[in-house]
């Protein structure tokens, strides 16, 4: 039986993730933005992003993603990304395209802009349309040519689920045909707004083996040049994701609001206390924080984690994942068939495969919305 | 994939390469990844720059570390690079004949 081991020196970050802003002006309804973003009004000034900036590089931060929400929204987007390039990052934009335009390509790409990553919903307007709850098919085909023209690498991200997984052929052939250097095929990932519409997102396992043995036909003809990511659907997988390659070793997000998180959905972990870059510096967070501290290492893990020789691997996969499937997120993360509560994916996967299920409406992603699951929640925990 | 030895070799547009203090190694950078290099791959890849076909690049290499016989090791991580994307192919460009209609 593998005992505890002594906790892990703690590595520097190498990955850190500026949501910008919770602004945004689609409404997907698998968004990884807290189900209660709404509430979180107040945005970092510009003055205190450069410094975050500047902090988190003097650790060893290297990739730096510029996320949101919809990062194009911030007028100091520009600002932001020519500081990041000169600190030495590699700079990635993560945006759905809405709001770019050709001077915008031009002025990023003069501030040294290094990736743009676009987001596109369906190869089918109809559905790209409806999925984004916004009119933008046209515009992401349109600003994919030009970020291509333009000179830089570009990934195209597709989440897949339940409405857009049988147009997995056209979904490659969208890519490939816009000249996207890499395709993200991210199957959804069950948190925040995703787990609320879990009934209607979730695909069968047929659907995902026969979506994945296209991509992979694909992926294997000779001479292909574009590069496939392929985000596992995890709820139909034996074991768990190593989530953020271990808690507190690689991966730094900082929210709109400046609230430091260990990964972009931890700020619904009850107890945490994130510290906020308002006050505290990048190093004291890192390194001082408790939340930071909380799930480093494997002192924290009950059983069966505990004695696992598989622990070092996938770390009890996802803290967030336990939290919200079985109520403690110390636990084992349910989607490992040795989790004593994996009944629930179980239970989840029958549940999305009930016929009423296909034709669920969907939750989209808006601030009403956000407004109304938040004052549910809050009734919920008062009765 | 094999090295065309007439061709030039230049680094790659879609990714970068740089010194990184902390970690005291050069880095290749590209989307969402990044790859440490020992330090012969990056006086390797330092010298991808467009100036160079393969024997060139040998050469300059040998000359540098004054050494011999490297050009299977040199090969071995250009043909890796060219794979990974890392590199690129310039070979002297002969413009065919246009076809008469």
């Amino acid at each position: 039986m593998a005992g505890y081991d002594s906790p892990p020196p703690i590595t520097s970050p190498r990955w850190l993730l500026a949501e910008l802003t919770y602004k945004c002006p689609l409404q997907c309804p698998y968004c990884s933005n807290p189900l209660d973003y709404a509430k979180y009004r107040d945005e970092l000034d510009t003055a205190s992003w450069l410094r975050v900036l500047s902090e988190a590089r003097a650790l060893g931060a290297l990739q730096l993603g510029f996320s949101g929400g919809e990062p194009l929204v911030r007028p100091d987007l520009e600002v932001l990304v020519a500081h990041a390039r000169k600190l030495g990052y590699y700079t990635n934009l993560i945006t759905s395209a809405y709001g770019l335009d050709e001077a915008r390509i031009m002025a990023l790409r003069e501030a040294g802009l290094d990736h743009i990553q676009i987001s596109i919903q369906s190869p089918e307007q109809a559905l790209n349309d409806y999925i984004a709850g916004a009119r933008t098919f046209e515009k992401k085909q349109e600003m994919a040519r030009l970020v291509k023209a333009h000179g830089y690498p570009m990934v195209l991200c597709v989440v897949i689920h339940r409405h857009n997984i049988h147009q997995m052929q056209a979904i490659l052939e969208m890519a490939e045909a816009l000249g996207a250097d890499y395709l993200e095929l991210a199957n959804t990932q069950y948190y925040g707004w995703a787990l609320v519409n879990r009934d209607a997102l979730m695909p069968s396992r047929e659907q995902f083996e026969e979506a994945e043995a296209i991509a992979n036909a694909f992926r294997d003809r000779p001479g292909q040049r574009m590069k496939i990511y392929y985000v596992v659907p995890d709820y139909y997988e034996d074991r768990p994701k190593a989530c953020m390659n271990g808690w507190g070793t690689t991966f730094l997000t900082i929210a709109p609001d400046g609230t430091a998180l260990p990964c972009h959905a931890a700020r619904e972990l009850p107890g945490l206390d994130c510290p906020n870059v308002a006050t505290s510096s990048i190093r004291d967070i890192w390194y001082e924080s408790p939340a930071f501290q909380f799930f480093r290492g494997d002192a924290w893990m009950p059983e069966p984690c505990r004695s696992c020789d598989e622990k070092n691997r996938d770390f009890g996969g996802c803290r967030c994942q336990a939290w919200k499937l079985t109520g403690d997120a110390r636990n084992t993360d349910p989607v490992c068939s040795k989790s004593p509560h994996h009944q629930v994916i179980g239970e989840a996967i029958r549940s999305a495969a009930r016929p009423e299920s296909a034709s669920q409406p969907l939750v989209f992603r808006n601030t009403k919305n956000s407004q109304l699951l938040t004052d549910t929640n809050r009734h919920a925990q008062d009765a | 994939m094999s090295i065309d030895e007439t061709a030039l070799i230049s680094f790659s547009p879609l990714h970068r390469m740089q010194w990184e203090d902390t970690q005291s190694k050069f880095v290749i950078l590209y989307p969402e990844g990044v790859v440490e290099l020992n330090t012969t791959a990056a006086e390797i890849l330092k010298r991808c720059d467009g100036s160079r076909t393969f024997q060139q690049l040998v050469k300059d290499l040998e000359a540098a570390f004054d050494t011999r016989g490297i050009e299977d090791d040199v090969r071995e991580l250009l043909e890796a690079a060219l794979k990974n994307g890392w590199i690129r192919l310039t070979t002297p460009h002969h413009e065919p004949a246009l076809a008469t209609c």
